[in-house]
């Protein structure tokens, strides 16, 4: 018997696993990898304090509190369907059907990708990819790489190839077209940068950052940017570079770029031929929130939460009684802040089941109030009008509040 | 390709055994516990099916089970994602092959 079903062991899921056992609840944690950790295990970055996070070491601090409260973590089983049960939900998995009256979904997030041409081969990989090759199954993604796409993630991952002796010859942009759009525009990339200041991963760039603050200085920067790009630990940053083509035949043997200017737009007669065994893509990331979609939760669309995002309370609530959402799922954030959305998670269906030390208490209160605070915190800030989409979500719950929400029409 | 025994800030690899795997009837060697995918890379393979249709190549793209292109077949069991499957001593491992297209060269004839 399982009161809680967790789908996802990632930093959210664990916690909120955690939280809900913590009050007595039975839990049961379900995740398609071969191992507990989620997105955490492919994390590796200096804190500004100078610390390292060390993403492997956070998933088995949370594996080990979990098994301590007697929380059944099942790896390798997915989970392709959700439906209303009796009572509760029915979890569909590859290993059967689960039952309980509460679910969590900690899903996560996934990488937007960016076709190219020759963007089929193998060796080409989203950036993500190139991540957990290197810091979860320790091999390295190649001899040398190229990054197409800038943005915070690509940058944070840069940092972890080179940590891994992994050479990255260069990080240039995207063609500009319908599916990359900004991301192939220099001068909407150094906007989107200038938020990560404080994480660029150069005291170069910090610098650059800060007088790139005003606009008549980015407009010249952006214009007059080096030609041979500004080097991150020796990879140059190209954003007045575009990739045009993957090239190889069975396999990646290089990129085919183009010089483009500020907006993006391709100044003829400058092709070149970069070798390269390996290509990562950078597109960034959504929530991946397929399953609330299956089970028939109302979605709102909110750009500064990644995209489409299941409605959801700041208790982590969806408007179907029994299920919860908590971390990427509900918005593109840090690995700390979808923690702490579990442990509130956890802690918000432990009150709805009636157990007395969270629904006594204001652990609830004060788990919702510890995610604002983290939030403010974290190192790591994937969009930077989160707190907009956060208030914009809240407004949402409100304005529905009392209207009730039939789970979807079974599917097929 | 290149493992990562020695890492700056994790450390050294700790489990280090051996399982011997065959993949496309040649034998390899991987670590215990780490994925088919990881396995293959390591032994400088990149390429795990062809396009059921066109023929052309392909090998991870996501390595979190999200994409589908790494779809193998394993111990006889085809569309196996290999990112997400862990190598085993003595498993069997086939690239995905193309299939016929029976419908598609009759177009011509209607």
């Amino acid at each position: 018997m399982t009161d809680l079903i967790v789908i996802g062991s990632g930093p959210a899921g664990l916690a909120g696993a955690i939280a809900a056992a913590g009050t007595g609840l039975r839990v049961t944690v379900v995740d398609e990898f071969i191992r507990p950790g989620g997105r955490l295990l492919g994390q590796l970055h200096q804190e500004p304090s100078g610390e390292w996070w060390n993403g492997i070491k956070e998933a088995e601090k949370l594996q080990h509190e979990a098994h301590a409260l007697g929380i059944n973590i099942r790896c390798g089983v997915s989970v392709y369907n959700i439906e209303t049960a009796e009572a509760g939900w029915k979890v569909y998995t590859n290993e059967g059907v689960l039952e309980a009256p509460f679910v969590l979904i900690a899903t996560g997030a996934a990488e937007y990708p960016i076709p190219v041409p020759g963007w089929t081969l193998p060796g080409v990989m989203s950036i993500g990819a190139a991540q957990v090759m290197t810091n979860v199954h320790r091999v390295q993604a190649g001899r040398k790489g190229i990054i197409i796409g800038a943005n915070i993630l690509a940058f944070a991952i840069l940092n972890e190839l080179q940590l891994a002796g992994i050479k990255v010859d260069r990080v240039v942009l995207p063609e500009k077209n319908a599916v990359s759009r900004q991301a192939g525009e220099p001068e909407a990339v150094i906007r989107s940068l200038l938020n990560a200041a404080h994480l660029a991963p150069s005291a170069l760039l910090r610098f650059g950052s800060r007088l790139m603050k005003n606009e008549t200085i980015r407009n010249i920067g952006t214009r007059f940017y080096p030609k041979n790009g500004l080097k991150i630990n020796g990879t140059p940053l190209q954003l007045r570079k575009a990739a045009v083509e993957i090239i190889g035949t069975e396999q990646v043997e290089g990129v085919r770029t183009v010089d483009i200017d500020a907006y993006g737009h391709v100044i003829p007669g400058t092709d070149r031929l970069y070798e390269a065994d390996f290509v990562c893509i950078a597109g960034g990331l959504y929530p991946l929130a397929e399953l609330a979609a299956v089970a028939g939760c109302p979605f709102e669309y909110i750009p500064e939460l990644g995209g489409h995002v299941p409605r959801h309370s700041e208790t982590m609530a969806t408007p179907l009684p029994g299920l919860f959402v908590a971390g990427n799922i509900t918005g593109i954030e840090s690995g700390k802040v979808a923690m702490a959305q579990g442990t509130a998670a956890g802690l918000s269906i432990a009150k709805q089941a009636g157990k007395q030390a969270a629904a006594s208490g204001r652990q609830l209160e004060q788990a919702i109030e510890h995610v604002r605070t983290i939030r403010q915190q974290v190192a790591i800030q994937f969009h930077p009008d989160i707190e907009l989409g956060r208030s914009q979500m809240n407004e949402q719950w409100k304005a529905h509040e009392g209207t009730s929400v039939q789970p979807g029409e079974k599917i097929g | 390709m290149t493992r990562i025994i020695d890492h700056a800030i994790l450390g050294k690899l700790d489990s280090l055994k051996k399982v011997s795997f065959q993949f496309n009837g040649k034998s390899y060697e991987a670590y215990e516990h780490e994925t088919v995918a990881a396995a293959l890379l390591a032994n400088g393979i990149r390429q795990l099916r062809v396009h059921e249709e066109s023929g052309t190549p392909r090998g991870i793209y996501c390595n979190i089970g999200h994409c589908m292109e790494c779809r193998v077949t394993v111990n006889h069991q085809p569309n196996v994602r290999a990112c997400l499957t862990k190598v085993e001593e003595g498993m069997t491992i086939e690239s995905g092959r193309r299939h016929p297209t029976p419908l598609k060269k009759t177009e011509g004839l209607q």
